[in-house]
């Protein structure tokens, strides 16, 4: 659908589909967004965490007395005052426990310790300094792949009889069968790859502030939360308290990209702190705990193998993967899956076979791994596939793009079930490659590249290495069917409440929340679509427990493919039951009518009608309507998806890479992504220029690594480099267009596709540039200059 | 210690400890919310506000080295209730999401802008290099600020664009 088909309203916006500004520039330009730290109460106290200088050790003592005696303090909370409450523990979102504070030991640099509530936040850092805790240094597990040696430090003492650092064990698809698919393989090849750990450090960090109001029992808690609904009921199951007196609310969120969705020791000891000082408490983190402390992402030691014939047909491809957790696993996923999403790791191509083994293990990091816009870990299945198949074309001297051409799905496959058992709802591949190398200009930028080739192996070193890197991915996002997915028992539906008022202005209220995705515009497309009214007199709702109906949150790029589900609903059953007030005020059968967008009116006789607006003042007057037919003109529902949504898309990247200090610098991006229908191409796009900008950052420059000892080495933005403006080239968009056949509006979501499908474009890209068949991520100009030595060391370990 | 610095062209004098950071002085005594603070190094650079008309990272700046001098932030762009150019380039080009880092890309900016009335994009790019979006990608960023660079002198009212 394009922007001319889609009328205008008075104020100038689509009534539907197509551009429209946000609504939510106007308080941000102005400097009038409310984040969390913007939140300033009466009285309100402030926290600060004490946090663990070693990655391994027992706690012998704390003493708190100074902290306490200093002047402005009026609480210091330990884990022994959380296990008086029976707080010192909580579930994770993976059916593991995390501490809230340490009690018997810390198990990573950085974990809480204790926490100071002062008038002031200098004060409560002040206070920090006067903790003494003494500490018995324990050898920790910074190696993943040492986590199950025999003999390995047991970081779980805390639960009993556990012996060792394994967590679990996970498989999919069809391992015998795919045995035989590689036993009449001409060519196999195998390759050892490390998607590193990695940070969504949005620019706002984590933070909260809680007041339990002693009198009336009602605690409120406004955090940086991407699912105020998850994380009021997982308060009440966990610390007994009162669900409908719990209220969560989210207000403007500086990014989350994962990152907040959890729940993190900070805004459990919010609540416990206005608990024991009746006082509204804040806790805001600063970058450095952030970094150490909050969900990481990725961390998968990956072996791959791909399997084809001598003409280059793909066969099958199988997969074992090593997963660091970190000391806690607290991955946000649905339950059924431990590895999230990783089983989809067979992409975009047709196979006879698949198979991978997925391992989970502990080490002594900070917990997390499934963050950062990664889909459920679809982020490590693209990355892992799309450098098998490159590292195919190079064994094979085979062009990348003609081998992926090959192999993909064809349109006729569509519905298509994948060997390890993904049911891919539509799809046309192919001419969404053509359309990044027709953009692109492939075929001139081989030429260009086979020319400086040729001057280089004349001697000519004046110019930079030349890479072209492709990508295809496809992307499962809109967790999702309840009957497969829940977290922690909460089935992943989303709810959605839509009220016309009489004068034909309405509100929409939603589970999800948006953290810049621009859902107050969106959503308010999809009811103009859907009813009629103009977008600018569709007010949308979140982030308000007390006042949105249940549902999961944002995250997963589900947003759109469930919420839009349930918003699309909701504003058609408003619809069906302005056809029925609109038929008694005209004295007509509903039957009579038909939906003119914004208005019912008479089959035959167009003249006669009423629009939305006149309905909506006939639904709250003194009309009278049908037997069973309740006034106001109002809806609800909630919308349990069928199916996930699948976007795809093909992405090249075109990098020059100096040899001589491995310095690589992105010169173009082309980015074709299929979405479905945009319903606001603008945001649609802003959302994939992001998300490119993660990949690039990944590519080349984040990374958490560990030293030996358990330091955390990319604990500040002084080391851990996320790319600037600098890095970033001007992305060039391109599109194609294939509706979900499931979904109501058959949009397929978008959010976390660039962030997917990007890593890989870019590492292609710059291995093809120095011919190197593999080298980890973050292709650092240390990293590239290694590769170029035939030496690339792992980048999850200081480098040696 | 007390000092006066003038805010937004107002006069103001606090009494202040030694050890204040400049953006915690403008959102905890002053409540101009609109500058942000997203790191302890002076890298993120969300905290971008004008000295004397010159942006600095205001989280590397005490209280103290203020005093005396003119600090402009982004509560003051818009004037008599109408958006300037480069706030109205940032929503036409969508150039924000979150919003957080938003307010120092808009200084930032204006006073590139200021400077060099056209900027290239090159040239716009090297200006915002020491703020980071983690949301747009910097594309659209870019774009509002050429926007706005191309639009300096228009009617405000006729920028304004569709009613949200």
């Amino acid at each position: 659908m394009t922007v001319t088909e889609v009328p205008t309203s008075a104020g100038g916006n689509p009534i539907g589909f197509g551009r429209m500004l946000r609504k939510e520039d106007a308080r941000f330009l102005r400097g009038q967004g409310k984040y969390i730290d913007d939140l300033d109460m009466p009285g309100m106290l402030h926290g600060a965490i004490l946090r663990s200088p070693v990655a391994h050790a027992l706690i012998k003592s704390i003493d708190t007395s100074a902290a306490e005696a200093h002047p402005k303090v009026k609480a210091v909370i330990t884990g022994a005052v959380l296990e008086t409450l029976g707080l010192a523990w909580v579930p994770t979102l993976s059916y593991d426990t995390a501490a809230v504070l340490a009690t018997d030991k810390v198990r990573f640099q950085g974990q809480e310790v204790a926490f100071v509530i002062a008038e002031d936040k200098y004060s409560a850092r002040d206070a920090l300094e006067l903790i003494e805790v003494d500490y018995e240094i324990l050898q920790p597990v910074i190696d993943a792949k040492k986590a199950l040696d025999p003999g390995a430090p047991v970081i779980r003492t805390d639960k009993e009889g556990k012996t060792d650092n394994h967590i679990f064990d996970w498989e999919a698809g069809d391992e015998a069968k795919c045995d035989a698919a590689f036993a009449k393989a001409d060519v196999i090849v195998k390759q050892d790859m490390l998607y590193p750990r990695t940070h969504p450090s949005p620019m706002e960090t984590c933070g909260s502030v809680a007041y339990m109001d002693k009198v009336t029992g009602q605690l409120t808690v406004w955090c940086t939360s991407q699912a105020p609904h998850a994380h009021r009921t997982v308060y009440a199951l966990v610390a007994g308290l009162p669900e409908h007196k719990i209220r969560i609310i989210t207000q403007d969120i500086g990014g989350g990209f994962g990152n907040k969705v959890g729940i993190y020791s900070g805004y459990v000891l919010s609540i416990v702190g206005s608990i024991v000082t009746g006082k509204p408490v804040k806790w805001m983190e600063d970058r450095s705990e952030h970094l150490m402390s909050t969900a990481f992402a990725r961390d998968y030691h990956m072996h791959g193998e791909i399997a084809a014939t001598k003409d280059g047909k793909i066969l099958g491809v199988r997969v074992n993967v090593l997963a660091d957790h970190g000391c806690f696993n607290g991955t946000a996923q649905p339950t059924k899956f431990p590895a999230g999403f990783f089983h989809i790791f067979t992409g975009s191509y047709d196979y006879e076979a698949a198979h991978c083994k997925v391992t989970g293990v502990y080490t002594n990091k900070a917990p997390g791994g499934v963050a950062y816009a990664c889909s459920f870990r679809i982020t490590e299945a693209v990355y892992l596939v799309e450098r098998l198949v490159d590292c195919l074309a190079m064994e094979m001297k085979l062009d990348p793009a003609e081998l992926r051409l090959k192999n993909l799905l064809r349109e006729e496959q569509f519905p298509y079930t994948t060997p390890t058992g993904w049911e891919y709802d539509s799809g046309n591949y192919a001419p969404a490659l053509r359309e990044a190398m027709r953009i692109a200009g492939y075929d001139e930028l081989r030429a260009e590249q086979a020319g400086r080739r040729e001057r280089r192996a004349a001697g000519d070193t004046s110019e930079p290495m030349m890479g072209i890197g492709i990508s295809f991915f496809t992307e499962g996002v809109g967790a999702g069917p309840r009957k497969h997915m829940d977290i922690l028992g909460l089935g992943m539906a989303d709810g959605a409440e839509l009220r016309v008022h009489p004068t034909g202005k309405a509100q929409l209220r939603l589970s999800c929340i948006t953290q810049g995705q621009g859902h107050q515009t969106t959503f308010a497309q999809i009811v103009a679509q859907e009813l009629g009214i103009p977008p600018e007199d569709v007010e949308v709702i979140q982030g308000d427990t007390d006042n949105t109906p249940f549902g999961l949150g944002t995250y997963g790029s589900r947003s759109t493919p469930v919420s839009g589900g349930a918003a699309a609903i909701v504003a058609r059953r408003v619809r069906d039951k302005a056809r029925i007030v609109a038929a008694a005020a005209l004295e007509c059968s509903p039957d009579d009518l038909e939906w003119e967008l914004g208005r019912w009116q008479v089959k035959g006789d167009p003249e006669k009608g009423k629009t939305i607006q006149e309905i909506a003042m006939l639904s709250h007057s003194s009309l009278e309507l049908p037997d069973g037919v309740e006034g106001h003109l109002d809806g609800q529902c909630v919308y349990n998806p069928p199916n996930l949504t699948y976007p795809f898309g093909a992405y090249i990247c075109v990098t020059d890479v100096d040899p001589g200090t491995g310095e690589v610098k992105v010169r173009r991006f082309i980015a074709v992504d299929d979405c479905g229908p945009r319903i606001n191409p603008m945001i649609v796009e802003g959302q994939v220029h992001g998300g490119l900008a993660d990949g690039v950052g990944m590519a080349l420059m984040q990374v958490i690594a560990f030293d030996e000892d358990g330091n955390n080495l990319g604990g500040s933005f002084m080391d851990y480099l996320l790319p600037t403006s600098m890095e970033c080239p001007s992305w060039e968009l391109g599109e194609t267009i294939t509706p979900s056949p499931h979904h109501p509006l058959g949009v397929k979501g978008v959010g976390e596709s660039a962030t997917v499908g990007s890593p890989p474009a870019v590492v292609n890209s710059v291995l093809d540039a120095i011919q190197v068949r593999h080298a980890d991520m973050p292709l650092t100009p240390a990293q590239v200059w290694r590769a170029l030595q035939g030496n690339p060391f792992r980048t999850d370990m200081a480098i040696t | 210690m007390e000092v006066t610095i003038n805010v937004n062209g107002e006069d103001v004098t606090r009494d202040v400890e030694p050890r204040l950071l400049l953006i915690h002085f403008i959102r905890d005594h002053l409540q101009l919310t609109g500058s942000h603070w997203g790191c302890d190094t002076t890298n993120c650079g969300v905290c971008v506000v004008w000295m004397d008309g010159e942006p600095v990272k205001s989280c590397t700046v005490l209280t103290a080295m203020a005093d005396g001098r003119k600090i402009r932030t982004v509560e003051d762009l818009e004037q008599g209730g109408v958006l300037s150019p480069i706030q109205q380039g940032f929503m036409n080009q969508h150039g924000l999401q979150c919003g957080f880092c938003t307010p120092a890309m808009l200084m930032t900016g204006q006073a590139l802008l200021d400077r060099n009335p056209d900027p290239s994009n090159e040239q716009i790019r090297e200006a915002i290099c020491g703020t980071i979006c983690r949301c747009t990608g910097y594309e659209n960023i870019v774009r509002a600020i050429r926007w706005a660079a191309e639009h300096a002198n228009d009617n405000a009212d006729a920028n304004e664009g569709a009613s949200v």
